[in-house]
């Protein structure tokens, strides 16, 4: 293959990506190219594999056939290397709310292997970044659910990585902590020139934030473009739940199985 | 084996600190091994119904307790991995460059925190009732490095059964099932020269056994190790060996 120059370009490269979990492919024979730089959006009705893409990208899960480059390193023959030039952002908010916000953040530069001496000028920079300076030693069951989620976002910027994923980054938050980390998330792709991978079924927030998006549909791929162009390919009127509708096979609300709906209730809950 | 020991003792450091922010949890676990020496050592002392050598009963099962208050607080260890298994911290362990060998590791060394506070707790209570333990340096040090090693055995093979089992409900169940028979199969409150001899087989393979036996050694005015402790010392390294291997295979397929 003569891709190695476009490769370079590209933050993530998959090739017929594919998993299966018994009889169910998840995620069938899947070719996307994210490029460097922006912000790329993967949407989906819950069980479309959106997870299960991030899963395999972030090294959680290995494929069961295909393979994909991220950061121009294989998932499966270079896993090690892929994590330490990630950063991570689970569905769950998944901070530490018996540890403050700076040792959860300390934890994370340890493990992340940052020399001691820049260890707390980069915390004092991401929280700084964040808006979390003032309550940096408060313990983090006291914050909002926005704030938690600037944290694990300070938290999953600390090492610097070249492509941030997040899964459902603003699930639960109200608009203006919604509004807050998509903010953050613009910060972070300008000042940084980080890639930031997200998936959503948040139609307002894939069209605000995503420079690309990708739709997929039971596993595969149903259509990748801006979402202006997405718009325009349907009608001078279409909206982007038109879009959604149309190329996710059916309403926003179909899909998704009992453990969707009980994580996304979960995480509701630990919100209020 | 520089980076093996930042990143376990990260881990390790963090649960430390949750540890001392909110002990409630280690003081109620110390509660069930004050009730079986002041209750049940105390009544079968007095029945003088199990014939224990030199040593009396209740010096004889005190360190049988306190191998059974490291099994019982590591055993349930399992839980909370389940439990950050569910919220997410697992998955971003895992991303993390952070070796898998570490990050086992470091959880059982944390277990070893609580076992070495049941180990505090049963000295005071030995203290106040009388029992003859053992007051040189070399025993004490030798009784904690024995409670880190049971505590560390015991948490990573409970981290095992959860890597298997991966939810809460199906972990109570066996993680009940396990740990009463691991107790009794042991010689940890009675010898096993009493024991029927297909019970002193299973007891003979039973970690908790050796672990029982070099604490009578170490703790206890008289008391005999059967096998000599460091033998048992052994015994236990090999085993917690194996199962951290088994352990950093199985704890990636947590968040599959």
């Amino acid at each position: 293959m003569n891709t190695t120059i476009d490769s370079d370009r590209l933050a993530v490269k998959t090739t017929e990506l594919t998993r299966r979990f018994g009889d169910l492919t998840a995620v069938d024979h899947v070719d996307l190219e994210i490029p460097s730089g922006g912000i790329f959006g993967l949407l989906g009705s819950n069980g479309a594999g959106k997870s299960t893409v991030i899963k395999m990208l972030t090294t959680l899960l290995a494929p069961t056939s295909g393979t994909a480059e991220v950061g121009g390193f294989d998932i499966i023959k270079d896993p090690a290397k892929i994590r330490g030039r990630i950063g991570y952002v689970p569905q769950l908010l998944s901070a530490d709310g018996a540890l403050t916000g700076y040792e959860n953040l300390l934890l994370s530069a340890k493990l992340y292997g940052l020399p001691r001496p820049e260890r707390s000028a980069r915390i004092g920079e991401a929280l700084t970044l964040m808006g979390l300076t003032d309550s940096a030693r408060k313990l983090v069951k006291t914050y909002s659910g926005g704030m938690i989620r600037r944290l694990e976002l300070a938290q999953a910027m600390l090492h610097r990585p070249a492509i941030l994923f997040l899964d459902e980054p603003t699930m639960g938050l109200d608009p203006v902590a919604r509004h807050a980390v998509w903010d953050r998330l613009q910060d972070l792709r300008r000042d940084y020139g980080m890639t930031v991978l997200i998936t959503t079924h948040d139609m307002e927030e894939a069209e605000a934030l995503c420079d690309e998006l990708a739709i997929m549909h039971t596993g595969r791929i149903a259509v990748v473009g801006k979402p202006a162009e997405l718009r325009t390919r349907l009608g001078a009127s279409a909206t982007m739940d038109d879009v959604f509708a149309h190329y996710a096979g059916g309403g926003i609300s179909e899909g998704g199985d009992f453990r969707d709906a009980v994580q996304a209730r979960r995480t509701a809950r630990r919100l209020s | 084996m520089d980076r093996f020991f930042r990143e376990s003792s990260a881990v390790a450091e963090v649960e430390l600190i949750k540890l001392v922010r909110d002990p409630t949890e280690l003081l109620s676990r110390a509660v069930q091994p004050v009730l079986w020496l002041v209750v049940f050592g105390q009544v079968l002392a007095h029945v003088h119904g199990i014939y224990t050598g030199e040593v009396g009963y209740l010096a004889f099962i005190t360190p049988g307790i306190l191998a059974q208050s490291v099994l019982f607080s590591a055993i349930f260890y399992g839980i909370a991995v389940i439990w950050e298994r569910d919220l997410g911290v697992v998955h971003k362990l895992l991303v993390s460059p952070a070796r898998r060998s570490s990050l086992v590791f470091g959880k059982a060394v944390s277990a070893g925190f609580r076992g070495v506070v049941q180990a505090v707790v049963i000295y005071l209570v030995a203290l106040v009732m009388h029992i003859p333990v053992r007051h040189e340096l070399r025993a004490i040090v030798g009784v904690l490095a024995l409670v880190l090693l049971g505590s560390g055995l015991f948490s990573t093979f409970s981290l095992i059964i959860a890597c298997i089992v991966k939810t809460r409900e199906r972990f109570m169940g066996i993680g009940q099932l396990l740990t009463m028979p691991l107790f009794f199969a042991s010689n940890a409150i009675y010898p096993l020269e009493l024991m029927p001899g297909w019970l002193r087989i299973v007891a003979q393979v039973n970690p908790l056994t050796y672990l029982v036996d070099a604490l009578r050694a170490l703790m206890i005015v008289g008391g005999e190790s059967v096998r000599g402790y460091p033998v048992d010392f052994a015994v236990l390294l090999a085993v917690f060996g194996v199962l951290l291997m088994v352990a950093v295979r199985l704890y990636p397929t947590l968040v599959e």
